[in-house]
């Protein structure tokens, strides 16, 4: 039995079922981040320590029936800037290189209650700005299915290390595509979940209005048990909300029978790599085989969505990143003799060039005399983005399209033109603009062999639904079961 | 040339609510640095807001007794800026959609008319934390207790003409602000601050001048000589051929002077934009009504009930009113002796004398509020005189003494056995024969060195009527 290459579901059964134990799990994936994660960089930091303490005590609490849950038992890495108590939480940035939280977020929370094991935290781009992992402080984490290029990002290195089995799930977190993007280019699966529908309490945030935490698996069965673990109002976030209680057994159902699925035209228009477009097209095919209906239609607002949220982002991402100021926690420049040195010297030295870029960015747009100019119109264009998707909701139950208009690309290529880097994040910025969810599945692989993926995006809450087309589409296909060759 | 003073009032007022308004850190002033905090209230990373829903309530219950509009949706908003008292390098405040506006508050002018101070607005905000300077050290040390504490900020119209009116809204405000229980608005603790904007222009002309705003005003007092000061320092700049700068000054209350802080250019760019880890706030018809409903009798009202129910003239009522303390204490003593009258006297006479003598502030008065009735009803009940009631008075207020006890234990009570007084009298009358035939003689004056010395040998501890009646019973 190989446990790296199965499932979550199948590993806590596995568990359950006394054929291994929590602690086999944990060796396994250890075993395998001490084989391969030097060639790939997926974790930044691993808790061997508190993995295996952990696990002792997991396993006691199966054996006596305290955890029974779908994930009981299951090894987790979790994205790094989500908060542990006691263990590094540095969001890839030099700034918060040693920096320990006090504190759980409530998805670890979760995670524990529901006997979950954290092996590590997981290599992103530096607080979740960049769409490559390039801008990580630590280093490009490689894609699995060719070390030459990005895994996508920013949950780039959650995204690599489900693909390459070091993690069976991960937790990342999707801001403007940051979950859905690294699964296209990784070959697996992602929600980003309703705008409220996880607590945020605990991840450090980047733009608070957008950023969402979710799962990511090899399977949609493993997202649909990871999600349900994690979503639900938590009091300690005002933003989360109170909604019916997610149905997992709906989202495994695997039914899109006499739904109705509607394609932006404006998704597959100029800019989308023909292999991308190919194979949305053939999986709305696959969606017609399996008895829904499937049309295009139109949805012009898109050419918004870029400006729109690298303007709200930036604005909320200049606020939430000031506190780093080198006083009481993380890196605080060893040459400044005053305040204002402290200041200037620590930020100049702790963050990397993309995070200075969207701090700029972001004053700029809030300053007094731009506020109308920038911000108050890109909070026009939010209203105007959501209302589009609630006209197009009216008309169809799901919408479908490619989340990325290219495969992953070379490590290097991006990094030297911000703007193609911020293109690629067209049709995944406006889902997160207008808080709705979505899915990222598997559907095809370009002339190289390198993973596309699709989204599936939903009503408010509606992520069973998302989940049980996309699984009606797994089912008909085997993308999701091909994984790179580690080698 | 004529000027006008104009003036605009920003109260801060802290809330007194149990906790913070974003966490559930205690808000009690004086604990040990850095004691009541938490990973919220320090602003560490990755942490929430959650809004404390009786800051909510105490807005409301101020909005509505300073006769403002509830904004029924109203929200948070970020104002950032670097300072190491701010966690967050950003305070929550609310600017595009305040919770209360357009409101007013009654104050006299200087004439002592009635006259309506408008409110622009109220807005909810969280404190910042306290600097403390350690000269010894050369160093900078940060107590975050104080960050997050809930701040009302209730910004007020130009609408002030003499220093007389604002003391006047801010005795008025602190006392809506202590009856409704919303603060305790003590000044020396910073739970009330208030800074001045203020400008001058000749009398009669419609544009305002260029003001300033005046920091650090941390007593009635010297609100109204930073008044005075600014007002004189504005008159002759314009009279000298300057211009007045539009800047904020400091005031030193030590030294009696202002200094300029920073001028308009200097001004921050605090790139106010909507808070996001907050949603709108949303009240409701029938949570405004609930309040109001709820809301004690205010200052006002009060002072009309204590003029017709006790037939008090409108200058006690005043001072009464005029802090929750007091009224604490003149309604339990009322209540305890039934003489309105005397109990107001008390209290703007040996009550007040008590607090200038010692220094204390009304709210740290520490005494049983049963005491000064108790004391009353032992003058009506002829058990102690006026004097002895005084001395008394002043244990009570100091040690906290009970009047009857005390006076029982240190044998201060009147003698009422009438013939255990007679040979005392007798006896002063034997000891003083001049002054006694100066009296017979027809010197009438002379009756009261008499009564004196026979006060004296009693030692007071008679009813001077009886005293008095005795000896001229004796002396015919």
């Amino acid at each position: 039995m190989n446990i790296c290459e199965m499932t979550a579901l199948e590993i806590s059964n596995a568990v359950k079922n006394k054929e291994i134990t929590v602690k086999d799990a944990v060796d396994a994936f250890f075993a395998a981040i001490d084989e391969y994660d030097g060639k790939y960089h997926c974790y930044n930091t691993l808790c061997k320590k508190e993995a295996y303490e952990r696990a002792e005590e997991v396993q006691k609490g199966i054996d006596c029936g305290k955890y029974n849950g779908k994930l009981a038992g299951v090894p987790i890495g979790i994205k790094d800037n989500i908060c542990t108590k006691d263990i590094l939480t540095t969001c890839s940035s030099k700034i918060l290189e040693n920096f320990i939280p006090t504190y759980n977020a409530t998805v670890v929370n979760r995670l524990n209650d529901e006997g979950m094991v954290i092996i590590g935290k997981l290599n992103m781009d530096e607080f979740a700005m960049g769409s490559t992992t390039e801008t990580s402080a630590t280093g490009v984490t490689h894609n699995p299915w060719d070390t030459d290029k990005v895994p996508g990002g920013s949950s780039g290195g959650a995204a690599a290390a489900v693909a390459a089995r070091l993690s069976p799930v991960a937790l990342g977190s999707d801001t403007g595509g940051s979950i859905r993007q690294p699964c296209s280019f990784c070959g697996v699966s992602g929600l980003k979940p309703t705008y409220g529908a996880v607590s945020r309490y605990g991840l450090v945030a980047y733009a608070s209005s957008l950023d969402q935490i979710g799962p990511m698996g090899k399977t949609v069965d493993d997202c649909a048990a990871l999600f349900s673990v994690i979503q639900g109002k938590d009091e300690k976030d005002g933003t989360s909300m109170v909604y019916p209680k997610f149905d997992f057994d709906k989202a495994v159902k695997g039914d899109v029978g006499g739904k109705k699925i509607g394609i932006p035209e404006d998704y597959l228009g100029e800019g989308i790599s023909p292999d991308v477009k190919d194979a949305v097209l053939a999986a709305a095919d696959k969606f017609r085989e399996e008895g829904a209906v499937v049309e295009t239609f139109k949805m012009p607002i898109v050419k918004y969505a870029i400006p729109a949220y690298y303007i709200i982002a930036c604005a909320e991402a200049c606020s939430n990143l000031s506190r780093y100021d080198g006083i009481k926690y993380g890196y605080s420049s060893p040459d400044a003799d005053t305040l204002m040195e402290t200041y200037v010297k620590t930020r100049s030295e702790g963050f990397g060039m993309e995070v200075k870029r969207r701090i700029m960015l972001g004053n700029f747009v809030l300053s007094s005399g731009y506020y109308d100019a920038y911000y108050n119109k890109a909070l026009k264009a939010k209203k105007l983005i959501q209302n589009a998707f609630y006209d197009a909701f009216k008309k169809y139950d799901m919408l479908l399209g490619p989340v990325a208009p290219t495969t992953a690309l070379k490590i290097g290529e991006s990094l030297s033109d911000p703007l193609k880097m911020y293109l690629g994040d067209i049709y995944t910025v406006m889902i997160n603009i207008a808080g709705m969810p979505s899915m990222s599945v598997p559907c095809g692989f370009d002339k190289d062999n390198m993973p596309i993926g699709m989204q599936i995006i939903g009503k408010p809450f509606e992520e069973a639904e998302i989940m049980s087309a996309a699984k009606a589409f797994e089912n008909a296909t085997d993308f999701h079961k091909k994984l790179p060759d580690l080698g | 040339m004529e000027w006008e003073i104009v003036m605009g009032l920003e109260v801060h007022t802290e809330l007194a609510t149990k906790t913070k308004i974003f966490c559930g850190c205690s808000t009690e002033f004086g604990g040990k640095p850095n004691t009541h905090v938490c990973e919220i209230c320090s602003g560490m990373p990755g942490t929430l807001p959650l809004l404390n829903k009786r800051v909510v309530e105490f807005a409301v219950r101020t909005g509505i007794a300073t006769n403002c509009t509830i904004t029924q949706h109203n929200k948070f908003d970020r104002k950032n800026y670097f300072y190491p008292d701010l966690p967050k390098a950003y305070q929550i405040s609310q600017l595009y959609l305040p919770i209360c506006r357009n409101g007013f508050i009654e104050v006299k002018d200087k004439d002592g008319n009635p006259k309506k101070i408008g409110i622009h607005e109220i807005h909810m905000e969280e404190d910042a934390g306290k600097l403390v300077h350690d000269e010894f050290e050369d160093c900078t040390l940060v107590d975050y207790n104080r960050c997050g504490v809930p701040l009302l900020e209730i910004v007020s119209e130009p609408d002030f003409r003499s220093a007389e009116e604002v003391l006047s809204y801010l005795t008025e405000l602190r006392s809506i602000l202590q009856y409704i229980g919303v603060s305790d608005c003590k000044m020396q603790e910073g739970s009330l601050r208030a800074d001045v904007n203020l400008s001058v222009r000749p009398k009669g002309q419609k544009e305002f001048g260029t003001r300033t705003e005046m920091k650090n005003l941390n007593s009635f007092k010297a609100i109204a000589r930073a008044i005075e000061y600014e007002a004189e320092r504005q008159i002759e700049l314009l009279e000298d051929g300057e211009k007045v700068m539009q800047e904020t000054r400091r005031w030193d209350d030590n030294k009696g002077y202002s200094y300029a802080m920073r001028s308009k250019e200097d001004a921050q760019d605090y790139k106010y934009f909507p808070e996001p880890d907050l949603p709108p706030i949303e009240i409701s018809d029938e949570y405004i009504e609930n309040i109001r409903k709820s809301l004690p009798e205010l200052p006002e009202a009060k002072k009309a009930r204590y003029m017709s129910q006790f037939g008090l003239p409108e200058y006690d009522t005043g001072i009464i009113t005029s802090d929750r303390s007091f009224v604490k204490l003149f309604e339990r003593t009322v209540e305890i002796c039934n003489s309105p009258k005397d109990a107001a006297n008390w209290i703007m006479g040996e009550l007040m004398k008590m607090l200038n003598d010692t220094g204390t502030l009304p709210e740290n008065m520490s005494f049983d509020q049963d005491s000064l009735g108790k004391l009353i009803n032992m003058i009506k009940a002829g058990k102690i005189n006026r004097g002895t009631a005084k001395t008394v008075f002043e244990k009570i207020f100091t040690e906290n003494v009970d009047p009857e006890k005390y006076v029982e234990e240190n044998n201060l009570g009147l003698v009422t056995d009438l013939s255990a007084i007679r040979p005392i009298i007798e006896q002063v009358i034997a000891d003083n024969e001049k002054s006694v035939g100066e009296y017979k003689a027809g010197k009438t004056q002379a009756m009261g060195y008499i009564m004196g010395q026979a006060m004296r040998a009693l030692k007071g501890k008679a009813p001077a009527q009886e005293v008095q009646k005795i000896l001229k019973e004796i002396l015919g």
